[in-house]
């Protein structure tokens, strides 16, 4: 990580770059929502995260975010930098402009700040199908009865990028969105005993892949390549060519 | 032991916002251009010459009412209409028609599962027939071609 304080010991001050960033604030029961705006140093390499890890350090603690791993791993630290959705800790603060606006993902609840609430994001995907499942333990492991905390998604960090650049979430707020049925496609690649016909008839429920409308913007916000867009067209070419039968929610 | 409840503790109960792309006038930040691609603009421009669409349907069914009061009054109506101004409106509609009409053929066959990866090259196939379209409509609609 470069953390552009430590540049404050060793340059002149006035020939420090910085950067002014624009924050989305938020603390419940302590107003409205506000932005923050905070010029900060930046090295040649500097992060959103940096960034935003730097503001809380030197200028305000009360800046809340939600990051971890700093390499794209995690999916945590999901942000909207000037409207487009980025995982900070990746998002190259010279690919913007002087002044970058930073926003909370779209589409998802706001718990404070730059957090959103993830519930309602995992809410989306059925539980009781296998869609979602336990990921590999090894042989030894001995995990808590609550297995929630291992399920993942196929090919995905779960970083909810693609369901607040999705236009489609943003109007119907009850569509399952693309991450769950990419996973749905990727099952249909490797179903690993899994009856076809029942992730189909999920993925062709009222708010699945129907709902979508093409804005293919899902694609262009997954940071890992797992192209939601597209998987979700080969869900529909699969049931309009594949010979799949319409189930009863499908034709609804 | 009870325990007491800090001040503000059911303000910060309450769920939160859900924010939306932008401020805007449309309805959940969907009209947002920041951070969108090809896909994500055409979505909009789609939504809304679809609601002017709609829009001009209820208009053209007003109008077309004129003809229950008179010859005089359609007349009249037909004179207004045919002003340069009301030409260039003519055009705007007819541009609105073109894009939902070739972006929604490109939208049917990506969303069918078809040219998913050529989506780009459609949106730009579509833009290039609809400016010619519409060069061809308008020289048309202000008689150049007469």
């Amino acid at each position: 990580m470069s953390d552009p304080s430590t540049a404050d010991n060793r340059q002149d001050v006035s020939k420090i770059e910085t950067r002014s960033l624009r924050v989305y604030r938020y603390k419940r029961g302590d107003g409205g929502e506000h932005f923050d705006e905070f010029e900060v140093p930046v090295g040649p390499h500097t992060t959103v995260l940096d960034a935003l890890r730097w503001i809380q350090h030197h200028r305000d603690p009360s800046l809340a975010l939600r990051h971890s791993c700093h390499h794209a791993s995690c999916g945590t630290c999901g942000v909207q930098v000037d409207g487009s959705e980025e995982l900070a800790c990746v998002c190259q603060i010279h690919d913007h402009g002087d002044r970058i606006t930073v926003e909370p993902l779209a589409n998802l609840p706001i718990i404070t700040d730059l957090v959103v609430d993830m519930t309602s994001f995992f809410a989306r995907f059925p539980h009781e199908h296998p869609i979602i499942r336990a990921s590999g333990l090894p042989a030894n492991a001995e995990p808590p009865e609550d297995l929630e905390q291992y399920v993942r998604l196929e090919d995905c960090i779960e970083c909810g990028l693609c369901l607040s650049a999705c236009p489609t979430a943003a109007t119907a707020h009850e569509y399952v969105g693309p991450a769950a049925l990419a996973s749905a496609q990727r099952l249909l690649e490797e179903p690993r005993g899994v009856q076809r016909e029942d992730v189909l008839a999920w993925a062709s429920q009222p708010e699945g892949l129907w709902r979508c409308h093409v804005g293919l913007e899902c694609t262009r916000a997954c940071p890992t390549d797992a192209i939601p867009a597209e998987r979700i067209m080969a869900l529909r070419r699969e049931l309009t060519f594949g010979g799949h039968h319409e189930t009863k929610e499908h034709q609804r | 032991m009870s325990r007491t409840a800090l001040p503000g503790s059911a303000e910060r109960a309450l769920p939160g916002p859900v924010h939306h792309k932008g401020a805007g006038p449309a309805p959940n930040g969907w009209l947002d251009p920041r951070g969108r691609a090809v896909g994500g603009r055409a979505f909009a421009l789609h939504r809304l010459t679809g609601l002017m669409l709609v829009a001009y349907l209820y208009v053209h069914l007003c109008v077309l009412s004129m003809l229950l009061i008179g010859n005089s009054a359609w007349s009249s109506f037909v004179a207004l209409v045919t002003s340069t101004g009301f030409l260039c409106l003519d055009v705007v509609l007819i541009l609105g028609l073109l894009f939902h009409g070739l972006n929604g053929i490109r939208v049917a066959l990506v969303g069918s599962g078809l040219l998913v990866s050529r989506q780009r090259t459609l949106f730009w196939t579509g833009t290039v027939i609809g400016s010619c379209a519409i060069l061809f409509t308008a020289l048309h609609v202000f008689g150049a071609l007469r």
